[in-house]
């Protein structure tokens, strides 16, 4: 009966987080309207009659997730850092890993929205038609992000308490991320193309391994980050 | 110290051996027939690059290790290992160029061996930013050890990452599956540049090693600040 438990205090923190989230609509709000200033500033920086769209369209697709999680991630534990709301957090008798996971939830659901918000406005404003490849291009967006998101939030579980915590956090991730994003850019950009699904399937598995070592890794690691 | 004097002399002989390799290679190992002369550098790059990954390797070993152990010398070798592996890592994507503006024509291409090292290089500097960020000895060395780990954890990917694109990278020439393709006396100057650099880093490690310890050993009597 642990699995179900963790899973349970997992949900109990990231409720508290996507609430208060919710309540201030802060983060998000800002967030959207960054993702629209990163499409505007891509739509008027290219000559859309030398560079098409579908070309450019990877890109800015996987830039704009960049910025938005690192935006995200540095949310996370910053909110628990006011009135040391992290000691309270530790000292529920809940798992560390279940404190981890119920930030890694949160976060994700986070960088969904923003997903889920620029997807559609993306195919809008540059007439990049989505549906046909809808399904695929969702697994790949989740694939990739749960991968980077999960190296993201045990970072920031670090950067947060260090001297320059918002600078940091890109410094460390920036090589744990260009990795999944590469194959993802590579994958969309193969997908707007047409390719056929079989093409795709390798950088979908590529991802869902490195999903699973670093979800894994994670969630062994994190107690050390916050053990005083 | 003495340890500090047994890193300066190990040192000290790596880098006259390394002056012979140079003599090795330009003297007594022929010429290669397409590239020229600028194949030479191989004896330089190639050993580095092996080096800067498996520093990174050791450096999440001993991160390991020190999470289960709390041991501070575990803690100073993983330091040590990461200053000189960002090093060499620097010394391989200097060399790098230099190769390829002679033989591609350009001293750089996103290229995913290449990419793949300045990833290494991002990672090591990462992580010796992360440990001059936190005052605290314990929780940077904790940190550290987290970030270790996790370096650790994404060189095989880098390392296999290679293989999934197409590139203009030589692919490995001696540590292959079939025999190595270069004539005798190249795989003797290779080898011999390899034991060169372990040397190099060995003495590296123990100088830097010796170094924090000293660091220390000052802080804790109040002599100086935390760099």
């Amino acid at each position: 009966m642990r699995l179900p438990k963790l899973l349970r205090h997992a949900w109990t923190v990231a409720s508290k987080d996507l609430l208060v989230e919710f309540r201030s609509r802060t983060a998000i709000l800002s967030v959207a309207v960054f993702v629209v200033l990163v499409f505007v500033v891509f739509q008027f920086g290219h000559d859309p009659t030398a560079v098409s769209n579908v070309d450019l369209a990877p890109s800015i697709l996987w830039v704009t997730f960049t910025f938005a999680a690192i935006l995200a991630m540095n949310r996370a534990f910053q909110l628990e850092l006011e009135n040391q709301a992290l000691d309270g957090l530790l000292l529920a008798p809940i798992e560390r890993s279940s404190i981890y996971l119920g930030k890694l939830i949160a976060n994700l659901v986070f960088v969904a929205t923003i997903e889920v918000i620029s997807v559609p406005l993306f195919s809008l404003f540059f007439n990049v038609p989505v549906l046909p490849y809808l399904l695929p291009l969702i697994a790949l967006i989740a694939l990739a992000t749960v991968g980077f998101v999960a190296v993201g939030t045990l970072f920031s579980a670090m950067t947060v308490r260090t001297r320059f915590a918002e600078l940091l956090l890109p410094v460390l991730l920036l090589p744990f991320m260009i990795l999944p994003q590469w194959w993802a850019v590579v994958a969309t950009g193969q997908l707007f193309a047409s390719r056929p699904l079989s093409e795709i399937l390798g950088w979908l598995n590529m991802l869902a391994v490195y999903d699973i070592v670093f979800v894994t890794l994670a969630l062994l690691l994190f107690p050390a980050t916050v053990n005083e | 110290m003495r340890m500090l004097r047994v890193g300066r002399w190990i040192t000290a002989i790596a880098l006259l051996l390394l002056v012979g390799v140079y003599v090795r290679a330009l003297v007594f190992t022929p010429v290669e027939r397409m590239q020229g002369l600028a194949q030479k550098i191989y004896y330089l790059h190639v050993p580095a690059a092996i080096w800067t990954e498996t520093a990174m390797v050791l450096v999440g070993i001993a991160s390991v290790f020190y999470l289960f152990l709390k041991d501070p010398r575990l803690d100073r070798f993983a330091a040590a290992s990461a200053e000189v592996g960002v090093v060499f890592a620097a010394v391989v994507l200097t060399t790098g160029p230099i190769w390829g503006k002679p033989i591609w024509g350009t001293w750089w291409s996103w290229d995913a061996r290449l990419t793949s090292m300045l990833f290494l290089f991002l990672l090591y500097v990462g992580y010796l930013l992360l440990r001059s960020a936190v005052a605290d000895p314990a929780a940077r060395a904790r940190y550290a050890a987290v970030l270790g780990i996790c370096g650790m954890g994404l060189v095989p990917f880098i390392h296999f990452s290679v293989y999934l694109f197409r590139t203009l990278h030589p692919m490995p020439i001696i540590l292959k599956p079939s025999a190595p393709s270069m004539p005798g006396s190249m795989v003797a100057t290779a080898l011999f540049s390899v034991g060169v650099f372990t040397l190099l880093y060995v003495g590296f490690v123990v100088q830097r090693y010796a170094l924090s310890y000293l660091r220390e050993q000052l802080e804790a009597a109040g002599e100086v600040g935390h760099a």
